[in-house]
């Protein structure tokens, strides 16, 4: 029961990880019409600029602003130099040029950085455990991972239904066109967009630098995750992103945790891990298969 | 008609120099330019598969590396089967014949690709492209998990399949194979793009209402098309793995099918010989680049954003617009 508790919370801390991901990249995919491929970049660089600023410093706090600059100009530039050009191309040369961008951000990481992934020390007073309830401890990190996810869940939620621009979002989720029509100066919306989901992106990476190792292709390994919540919670719905999130990040981790253990009684031990990892990994595919079956435009489709 | 005409004449005449190319590369002391050739035969093929659904069709599938990956396992695990001596389940016989394990990849290839394109092709635009991909993961760590074939490792294949009367053992020999393979493959495709077939699946993508309109039942023909290319890709695994004499999971990983992407668009979308040319300028540029710095993929990275930002149509328009000809 502990153990299951623990895991509850860990597929939550994975989910909300996974949403300050998704919500930038269905916004940015919902309302520009761009697939971002590179937006996994994004994650790696803030990833890398505040590890790098907090090992020079010593304090795990001043990477935070690093790795927030870092990201909001690396999605700038990306903006003003590439994805501006593509919004009135087709999928593929959006996927081909995001594509290019993820080899050419790796490469230059590497060549700044080495092979060798960087770490990062947990701050002090998050380095320890809380316990729960009676006998339950959780690792505060984890837990202050889970709170700052729901703060930015709560914070999206506010601005996009209760200010003005959040209102252009919303709009423009719905139906571009008619946003422009009505004289909306779109391309500020687009770079608003484009900001707050580098922002995001990297602040996720950032702080799942002490949990995970910084390094080279780490963007990638959450990217792909992250389309799969974007579809399945319906594309361009921040309200879809959170749900799917949640579920993705409970369901991963899941399975990582009770199907090896559920074949190890019908099969041999080594052999039942092999299958129940390559199963596990291959379980948030299956469900995202299986929804785009039923519902082909996600759970929470944001152009009704 | 001239024009037509012309290309045919090109086809003929890009074979005439493939044909000569290992004796040329001995001649001029680079044995590694016929290996080099091999590849970028068989990444021509399963570029130019993945084209026709792609460009002729406006499928953007970012997961036939599953396919090409299919088809190096069939070759991989038939081959593991003929050298333990136990049949497939029980049932089916290992074997280390090309004319057999060629076949066997082609079907198997298809018949999953039947499979996936009759689930994939109910969605369009971002979702399709994001559950071929779904696709292709599963398939991946489904390998990876197969610690009976190799798991991570992959499998490797000790010997290149055999052809009767050949010595598959020598690389100019294996070159020749592909060739002809190659030469075939592009005779079938060019017939069929320009077939009543071809014509549907073209207009399939200018318009599906449009084709709906006139009584065409579009859900049939994209899967047909959908099979079809699965299994180009499929071949293509298969003359891999028996070139590479290793089949992997690193072959139905993502990056593959983004790298069977870039050949397409670096060639030309929408055209019959242009993956040819894109998977050879792709497999040259890796090589050149990668014998200069480890950082080959910096390179790579920039001369892929020029191509999708500045040119319409990838270098064979580059080429045609330089020479002063109309596209």
């Amino acid at each position: 029961m502990t153990l299951f508790l623990e895991q509850v919370l860990n597929g939550l801390q994975f989910g909300v990880m996974l949403f300050l991901m998704a919500a930038g990249l269905t916004l940015i995919f919902g309302i520009m019409g761009i697939i971002n491929l590179a937006h996994g970049a994004i994650y790696m660089i803030g990833a890398y600029a505040g590890t790098y600023v907090a090992m020079e410093t010593g304090v795990y706090y001043a990477g935070i602003p690093a790795a927030l600059a870092a990201a909001a100009l690396t999605g700038a530039a990306m903006e003003f130099l590439v994805v501006r050009r593509l919004y009135k191309r087709d999928h593929l040369d959006q996927v081909l040029a995001t594509f290019a961008l993820i080899l050419i951000s790796n490469q230059v990481i590497t060549l700044i950085f080495g092979r060798q992934p960087l770490f990062v020390a947990m701050p002090e007073a998050l380095s320890g455990s809380v316990e729960l309830l009676p006998g339950v401890f959780y690792p505060s990190y984890r837990l202050a991972i889970i709170a700052v996810g729901l703060l930015v869940a709560l914070g999206l939620y506010l601005i996009i239904n209760r200010t003005r621009i959040g209102m252009l979002v919303r709009a423009g989720s719905t139906n571009r066109d008619m946003v422009r029509a009505l004289g909306v100066d779109i391309r500020m919306l687009y770079t608003v967009v484009f900001g707050l989901g580098a922002l995001l992106a990297g602040l996720a990476g950032y702080m799942a630098g002490p949990i995970l190792a910084v390094q080279v292709g780490m963007g990638e390994q959450i990217l792909i995750t992250t389309f799969v919540v974007v579809v399945i919670g319906g594309v361009g719905s921040i309200r879809g992103a959170f749900f799917a999130s949640i579920i993705i990040g409970v369901f991963d981790t899941m399975l990582r945790a009770y199907l090896p253990g559920l074949l190890r009684q019908v099969m041999v031990g080594p052999e039942a891990d092999a299958l129940g990892a390559g199963l596990s990994s291959m379980g948030i595919y299956l469900l995202m298969a299986l929804v785009l079956l039923v519902r082909p435009k996600g759970l929470f489709p944001a152009h009704s | 008609m001239t024009q037509s005409s012309n290309k045919i004449l090109l086809g003929i005449g890009i074979f005439a120099i493939l044909l000569a190319l290992p004796i040329l590369a001995d001649m001029f002391g680079q044995p590694a330019l016929t290996s080099l050739a091999t590849r970028v035969l068989i990444y021509g093929i399963a570029a130019a598969s993945l084209n026709f659904i792609l460009g002729f069709g406006g499928m953007v599938s970012f997961g036939h590396a599953a396919f090409f990956g299919i088809g190096g396992y069939v070759v991989g695990i038939l081959y593991h089967h003929y050298a333990s001596g136990e049949p497939i389940f029980g049932l089916i016989p290992g074997t280390n014949q090309l004319l057999i394990t060629l076949p066997a990849a082609i079907l198997v290839s298809g018949i999953f690709a039947a499979i996936i394109g009759a689930l994939s092709l109910r969605t369009s635009g971002v979702q399709f492209i994001m559950i071929t991909l779904a696709f292709a993961q599963m398939l991946f760590f489904l390998f990876v998990s197969l610690k009976a074939y190799g798991g991570d490792d992959g499998l490797i294949i000790r010997r290149t399949n055999e052809l009767p009367g050949l010595n598959m053992r020598d690389k100019q020999t294996i070159y020749y194979v592909c060739l002809v393979i190659a030469a075939l493959f592009f005779a079938l495709l060019y017939r069929l793009v320009n077939s009543p077939f071809g014509y549907v699946i073209a207009g399939l993508r200018q318009s599906e209402q449009r084709m709906a309109a006139v009584g065409l039942h579009a859900y049939r023909y994209k899967l047909v098309a959908f099979v079809i290319s699965g299994m180009g890709a499929g071949l293509a695994g298969a003359l891999m793995a028996n070139f590479m004499r290793f089949a992997s999971p690193d072959m139905l990983h993502w990056t593959k099918s983004g790298e069977l992407m870039v050949m397409v668009i670096l060639g030309g979308v929408g055209t019959v010989f242009g993956p040819l040319i894109g998977a050879a300028s792709f497999i040259v540029l890796e090589t050149v680049l990668a014998s200069w710095t480890e950082y080959w993929q910096l390179g790579l990275g920039f001369v892929l954003l020029f191509v999708v930002l500045y040119t319409q149509g990838g270098i064979q328009a580059l080429l045609k617009h330089a020479f002063g000809g109309r596209s």
